[in-house]
Formats: structure tokens, C-alpha cells, sequence
């Protein structure tokens, strides 16, 4: 199965497949996009072939390391408006600890690894890829 | 000889002007040779950092690792995912 839509993300699926009655602690995380310094959406682009396969590799580390939690993540591509999420992430285990723990290992490894690249859009109709320095525009902080 | 696909991503396909092509380099070669091929083939690439991050075969590799005939490099721009 795919772990990337270009659909709004849906959290309850995301709980269906990870919860179950032996399962008393479940974390949920979404990244939600930002409208920092005039962004009103960011693009998001994959080489959908490669995130999906380490999509699964990640999964697969946290099942070894927490073999009792369940988890799962779907990433959004696509133009996504500031305010909605782009990544969501459900882990559920019998007690929280271990659900914590895989839901933050998985988000970690997918900000390092996975190959997804966004593009800042922003209102006057500019856009502006954010690893581009050379464009980067000036930030408050 | 080999013949290497190329893809280019985000930032690095606009660089390119296309998404994906396909270059050849003479046996024994690594990423790096297959790069420094992009860098002729593709003039817009020379903006690309000295060092990019690449993939071989959908599995992130240092630039040294070899290459065969028929191999996928890709060419990853620092990754924003999440």
C-alpha cells in the first residue's frame, strides 16, 4: 500500500489502523503547515517510489523496536493550504509510553529521510523552494 | 560502457530542465562519474552544490558507490519532507 495521498489527510483512518482493544495508549501527530512570513500553502513533491519504500523501512524499525505498538503515517503531497496537515503520524501500544516513543522516533526518521522536497507559495503569488538560499526570503526571527 | 538513468527532483529538475533523462559513463564508474556527466550533459546542473545527495536504485548512497549498466541515480535536493 501507498503511504502518500495527494487527499486531505484522514486522522480517523489513521486511528483505525492502529488501534485495537489491547491497545490502551495511542499518540497522534500531524504537521500542519505554517503560514510563517506570508505563506499560504506549501507544494510538496516526492520521488513517491523511494518515500514509500523508506516509509515502510522506518515503520519497520519501530515495529523491531516496540514490537506490541502499532503504527502508521501518511504523508500529503501536493499544494496544501497553511492551517492543514501534512504529515500525520498514529501510533498505539498497550500502555503510552511505547506509543510516544514509536509515534517520535517515526516522525524524526521521516523529517530525516524522506525524499520530499516543498515549495513555498506565498500571497503576492510568489513561490520559492526552501532549500533555494539564494531566494530565501527575509524571516523575523 | 553503462548506461545510467538520471532523475532530477524539486529544485534540481528546474536546474535540469527535465525530470528525467539518461546518460552513459565508461565501466568502472560511481555516482560521482555519473554526476560529473550530469554537470556536462546538463549545463543548468553546475548550480548544484559540489556534493549533491543521491540516491542509487531508491536507496540514499555515497557518492563513491559503483554503478552498473541499467542503474537508477537520483539526484535529491536536501530533503523537507514532514
Amino acid at each position: 500500500m501507498t503511504h502518500l495521498t495527494r487527499q486531505p489527510l484522514d486522522v480517523n483512518d489513521l486511528l483505525a489502523r492502529v488501534q485495537s482493544e489491547e491497545r490502551g495508549g495511542t499518540c497522534v501527530f500531524l504537521g500542519t503547515v505554517r503560514s510563517d512570513d506570508g505563506v499560504t500553502a506549501i507544494d510538496y513533491s516526492a520521488y513517491d517510489t523511494m518515500a514509500d519504500e523508506e516509509i515502510e523501512r522506518i515503520l519497520g524499525e519501530a515495529r523491531k523496536q516496540w514490537p506490541e505498538a502499532r503504527v502508521m503515517l501518511r504523508h500529503r503531497l501536493g499544494e496544501i493550504p497553511a492551517g492543514q496537515a501534512s504529515i500525520g503520524i498514529a501510533a498505539a501500544a498497550p500502555h503510552r509510553e511505547q506509543a510516544f516513543l514509536a509515534c517520535r522516533y517515526v516522525i524524526e526518521e521521516a523529517k530525516k529521510r524522506l525524499p520530499i522536497w516543498k515549495k513555498e507559495i506565498y500571497a503576492d503569488g510568489t513561490a520559492t523552494w526552501t532549500d533555494d538560499q539564494r531566494h530565501a526570503k527575509p524571516t523575523t526571527r | 560502457m553503462s548506461k545510467i538513468s538520471v532523475r532530477f527532483f524539486a529544485r534540481y529538475a528546474e536546474l535540469a530542465g527535465c525530470e528525467s533523462s539518461a546518460v552513459t559513463v565508461s565501466t568502472p564508474a560511481t555516482v560521482a562519474d555519473v554526476i560529473a556527466k550530469v554537470r556536462d550533459v546538463f549545463p543548468g546542473t553546475e548550480a548544484m552544490p559540489p556534493r549533491p545527495l543521491a540516491a542509487l536504485n531508491r536507496r540514499q548512497v555515497k557518492l563513491n558507490a559503483p554503478v552498473q549498466d541499467g542503474d537508477e541515480v537520483a539526484l535529491l535536493p536536501p530533503l523537507s519532507g514532514g
